[in-house]
């Protein structure tokens, strides 16, 4: 059981589709729980799996390594180590938590929970492969459910949103599928073991190529790889201006998925820069994280905020300040200092916790009072005290406020950035304060003044629903004390990678 | 091996169980009364045959008839995608309303037919037995075609195809009758001989490839040959479009690897192929690739009816085989058996799905797809859902490892291939768009009172099965498969 451990937590999910497919489908209930029931093996899994993390190790742990296709040695390869470890159990809890936040589906109860573990055992699995091929592939498996979730169950312009998606997400993939090709026959011999190619890094040419426009800007080999991998995971990050997909996207998706989406896929994008671009690519690295990661990402944080202030429908603002938090990720990330990168990873599962709980809140008064338009409420604070602490607790942890989570990780980021580019640290400072005053307006207009007599009567959050926030808000505050919790983790991992681009900066 | 008539004959016995069972479906057709059991005549021939098939494959080889025809795995490969294709299209013509109404006994007999022709297609090693088969194969499409009596689309799109057809093999045979006066020989071995060691008027043998092609890029259906293929493809009776869209597809490619191969390229270092020098067919093939593939997908964008808008698909997808044939290597070629395969493989389930909706409703429009999940026929258009997205090349699909292969290929070799991966993949965001706009029909949008339920047959919901699985299947475990894609690039040269 412990040695494959990864894998049931990967393809417990599936088995969890395969059976609620068999399952009648007018059994609302027998279908929801049966679901609910094939997620929470993979959350006391991932448990365990803290648990018995050594924090030491740099290296990969709990490996697994099965000949999958031995023609062209693709493996069964899968295992965690300081950079997916936090993301795994991120996405253990997060696929529980949404479960019961879909418990109000009422239409193709079957079909939408089905799709939904599959998404799980899609997302898991990315963050566990180790094999490129392998990776691509789960990659690729989650856009389907992702579809049809989005474009099934999702809001009013829910066709438009999800094919959006799907386009922009294709479009990045495909230029992945280009660039893991041509790893793939750089390597010799021919391998997709992300580790094997890692250790070859050297072979990958960084000489400018004959090509225009590559020899004018002295890009080599290495630098036109690192640019198709980058735009494949810069659309899922999501950075500008490939971000115009997610406010559409989250607007329009179910509660669940567009917690998902936020907490779980946008972290894809920077898990692969960090899992493939940092070690496999570290001169390109080197030369081009200032100006994609790094500006890029300071750009995010002001663009993203400044957009999210200009918004009347609440999800979509809170859709915009996930484009400005992960603009920390991406920034923290281009410092290659251990303040930045730790700082990047813990922001990226702080984002995927106080997002999540940010969507879910959002859910819980769109379901009662069909609507999001921020100008339409008012003083719900009165007539909602406990969903208006728990909303209040959220929106100070998204704008970083000190003793919750949030704080910790944008700091990090900040101070690691200070240390290689202030401008950039100044730019990204700024941002926290345009964050606060867009939650604290928001705050003002929907919670505080007078009490809107439309909403008078709306009935306090419920039983369910506290139930998937409570998790989530316990761990922020906990972070928010003791982030050693998460970042013990991280950290071996995260300097090694630092000290295999750090040699490659001029 | 060079074997005279009689001696042949012992390697010949696919084609004659195959014929015998065309012979047999003649005499019956006279005094069987239930006329859907000349179907299953039919598919047991075709099982047999396939069997016989089987049995000879990864024999030495050898020309057979005086050098007419040549016996190697290449040939035999694409001798069981035909046969392949026929069992399954026949299976769908059982259940097919449109072919209810028909003359079943000459229907079986023409498509049979016309699995010959594609059997003598694969085997041809003579520039004439080439025209002759290809010949064959396409007057029995123009008969499938035109089958609908009083339908007048059927009978236009018969028309067309003819025309077309008529004036491609008349380009063919004037491309052939260059090459023969410029070697002096119709043996394919022969002209290879001619062409490496004498002296050749390049441009002439330039323009000879060319009007050649036009004969190849009708079968395969690539740009400017494809003008055809939206209309007889919409006219035609749907199993006979899906017969056309892999069989005829695939008898086209047979033809053109070997003559482009083995007859007039030269086997390198490496399993790279040499072209005579300074007749760049290879450049001319890239760019008709990258403008095939474009042209499909755009044109298929905006299709109302889905057998035309497949037929535009299928364009596209001839586009992307090319890429294999352009890069002269056998891993390309490699590719291009495999994807032919995969293509057989969901091309035909999207067209049974077709198939079954026509069945129920009568409608080939997009719009008669309108929340086809969620009025009783949620299975179907799972499959139909499987099929598109397997066409799309998205995981874990057996498409996309057909056209990861065909990537892998034109990425080896590298240098100005890359742009047309790069063309390739964006071709492929482009057919996502087409693609799943008809899963949106089936799931998104939501059925209106009045729209008919859908039911399947026994044999229809079988067939289903069998390809969504095997879709399935081979996305994640093709290895079997891409091994016997391999050993089916074996040539019999000399």
């Amino acid at each position: 059981m412990t040695d494959n451990v990864l894998t049931y937590m990967t393809f417990f999910p599936l088995a969890g589709m395969i059976v609620v497919l068999l399952l009648p489908s007018g059994r609302h209930n027998l279908i929801r729980w049966v679901s609910a029931l094939f997620t929470v093996p993979p959350l006391l899994l991932a448990f365990w799996l803290y648990r018995h993390f050594d924090p030491v190790n740099p290296g990969l742990q709990f490996v697994e390594k099965i000949p999958w296709i031995p023609a062209y040695n693709i493996d069964y390869f899968v295992a965690v180590d300081g950079i997916s470890i936090s993301m795994v159990l991120l996405t253990a809890l997060l696929s529980f938590l949404c479960i019961f936040a879909s418990w109000g589906i009422d239409k193709g109860v079957k079909g939408y929970f089905a799709l939904f573990l599959l998404l799980d055992t899609g997302m898991m699995g990315v963050f566990v492969a180790l094999d490129f091929f392998l990776f691509y592939i789960f990659w690729e498996l989650m856009l389907l459910p992702m579809y049809f979730l989005i474009g099934i169950w999702g809001g009013p312009r829910r066709e438009y949103a999800a094919i959006k998606f799907f386009l922009y997400t294709l479009f990045g993939s495909v230029l992945m599928l280009l660039a893991i090709l041509a790893l793939y026959f750089t390597s010799e011999p021919h391998i997709f073991d992300m580790t094997k190619l890692i250790a070859q890094s050297g072979k990958y040419g960084t000489q400018p190529l004959a090509i225009w426009p590559f020899d004018q800007w002295g890009w080599g080999f290495q630098h036109v790889v690192w640019m198709a991998l980058f735009i494949g995971f810069a659309i899922k990050i999501p950075a500008f201006p490939f971000h115009t997909w997610l406010p559409d996207a989250h607007v329009e998706a179910p509660t669940a998925i567009s917690v998902i989406l936020a907490g779980v896929l946008l972290k894809m994008g920077a898990y692969g820069i960090l899992r493939i671009n940092f070690p496999m690519l570290p001169q390109a690295t080197a030369d081009l994280a200032y100006y994609f990661l790094g500006v890029l990402g300071a750009w995010n944080i002001i663009y993203g905020a400044l957009c999210a202030m200009a918004q009347k429908d609440l999800k979509k603002l809170v859709a915009y300040s996930s484009v400005s938090h992960m603009g920390y990720v991406m920034l923290g990330m281009a410092t290659f200092t251990t303040q930045g990168i730790n700082g990047a990873v813990l922001q990226m599962f702080n984002h995927g916790t106080i997002t999540g709980m940010l969507f879910l809140l959002v859910g819980v008064i769109y379901d009662r009072a069909h609507h999001r338009d921020i100008d339409g409420f008012g003083g719900l604070a009165a007539v909602m005290p406990v969903y208006t602490g728990v909303t209040a607790l959220a929106f100070f942890a998204s704008m970083g406020l000190p003793g919750l989570s949030g704080f910790i990780s944008e700091v990090l980021v900040l101070l690691g950035a200070w240390q290689k580019y202030p401008i950039l640290s100044t730019l990204g400072a700024s941002g926290v304060i345009l964050t606060a005053g867009y939650f604290l307006w928001t705050i003002q207009r929907v919670y505080l003044g007078p009490t809107n007599e439309k909403y008078k009567t709306l009935p306090e959050i419920n039983g369910r629903e506290l139930f998937t926030l409570i998790p989530l808000g316990l761990i922020v505050i906990a972070l928010g004390v003791y982030p050693e919790a998460v970042l013990s983790l991280l950290r071996a991992s995260l300097d090694h990678l630092n000290q295999v681009v750090i040699p490659h900066l001029s | 091996m060079d074997l005279n008539n009689l001696q042949s004959l012992k390697f010949f016995y696919p084609e004659t169980i195959l014929t015998g069972t065309i012979l047999l479906l003649v005499l019956f057709d006279l005094f069987l009364r239930n006329k859907k059991n000349l179907g299953y005549i039919a598919a047991v021939g075709c099982l047999i045959s396939l069997w016989a098939t089987l049995e000879l494959y990864g024999t030495r080889g050898g020309w057979l008839f005086h050098r007419m025809i040549v016996l190697d795995n290449f040939s035999l490969f694409f001798k069981v995608i035909s046969l392949l294709a026929a069992l399954m299209v026949i299976c769908m013509s059982l259940d097919c309303r449109e072919i209810d109404g028909v003359h079943q006994g000459e229907y079986y007999t023409v498509l049979l037919t016309s699995t010959l022709g594609m059997f003598f297609m694969a085997s041809s090693s003579n520039l004439l037995m080439a025209y002759l088969s290809l010949e064959l194969v396409s007057l029995t499409s123009y008969i499938l075609t035109g089958f609908l009596p009083h339908n007048r689309r059927s009978s236009e799109a018969a028309l067309k195809y003819l025309i077309y057809g008529g004036v491609a093999s008349g380009a063919m045979i004037y491309g052939m009758s260059w090459l023969f006066g410029m070697t002096g020989s119709l043996d394919y071995a022969r002209i290879s001989a001619a062409l490496l060691h004498g002296e050749v008027h390049r441009l002439g043998l330039f323009m000879a490839f060319v009007f050649i092609l036009a004969g190849f890029g009708y079968k395969i259906v690539f740009v400017p040959f494809h003008m055809w293929s939206p209309d007889v493809y919409q006219g035609a009776p749907t199993p006979v479009t899906a017969f056309l869209s892999v069989a005829s597809n695939a008898a086209g490619v047979a033809i053109m690897i070997r003559f482009f191969f083995p007859a007039v390229s030269r086997l390198g270092e490496g399993g790279n192929w040499l072209f005579i020098p300074g007749v760049e067919w290879p450049h001319f093939l890239l760019f008709v690739s990258m403008v095939t593939m474009t042209l499909g997908n755009l044109c298929a964008l905006n299709q109302q009816n889905v057998k035309r808008m497949l037929a535009y698909s299928g364009i596209a997808h001839a586009g992307y085989l090319l890429m294999g044939l352009v890069v002269l290597n056998n891993d390309g070629l490699t590719a291009m058996l495999f994807y032919v395969m995969v293509y057989l493989i969901m091309n035909l389930g999207a067209f049974l799905v077709v198939v079954i909706v026509a069945n129920a409703t009568g409608r080939e429009d997009i719009e008669g797809y309108r929340g086809l999940a969620w009025r009783g026929a949620a299975i179907p258009a799972v499959c139909m859902a499987i099929f598109l997205f397997s066409l799309t090349g998205l995981p874990p699909f057996a498409g996309f490892v057909g056209k990861f292969f065909l990537f892998a290929a034109v990425i080896k070799q590298g240098g100005m291939f890359v742009i047309l991966a790069v063309v390739a993949i964006l071709n492929s965001v482009i057919s996502l768009y087409y693609y799943a706009g008809i899963v949106k029909t089936m799931f998104l949008d939501f059925p209106q009172p009045g729209d008919p339920k859908v039911e399947m047959t026994p044999n229809n919901s079988a067939l289903l099965g069998f390809l969504s699985c095997l879709t399935l299947l081979l996305g994640v475990y093709w290895g079997p498969v891409a091994f016997y894609a391999a050993q089916s690039l074996r040539f019999f040269i000399k």
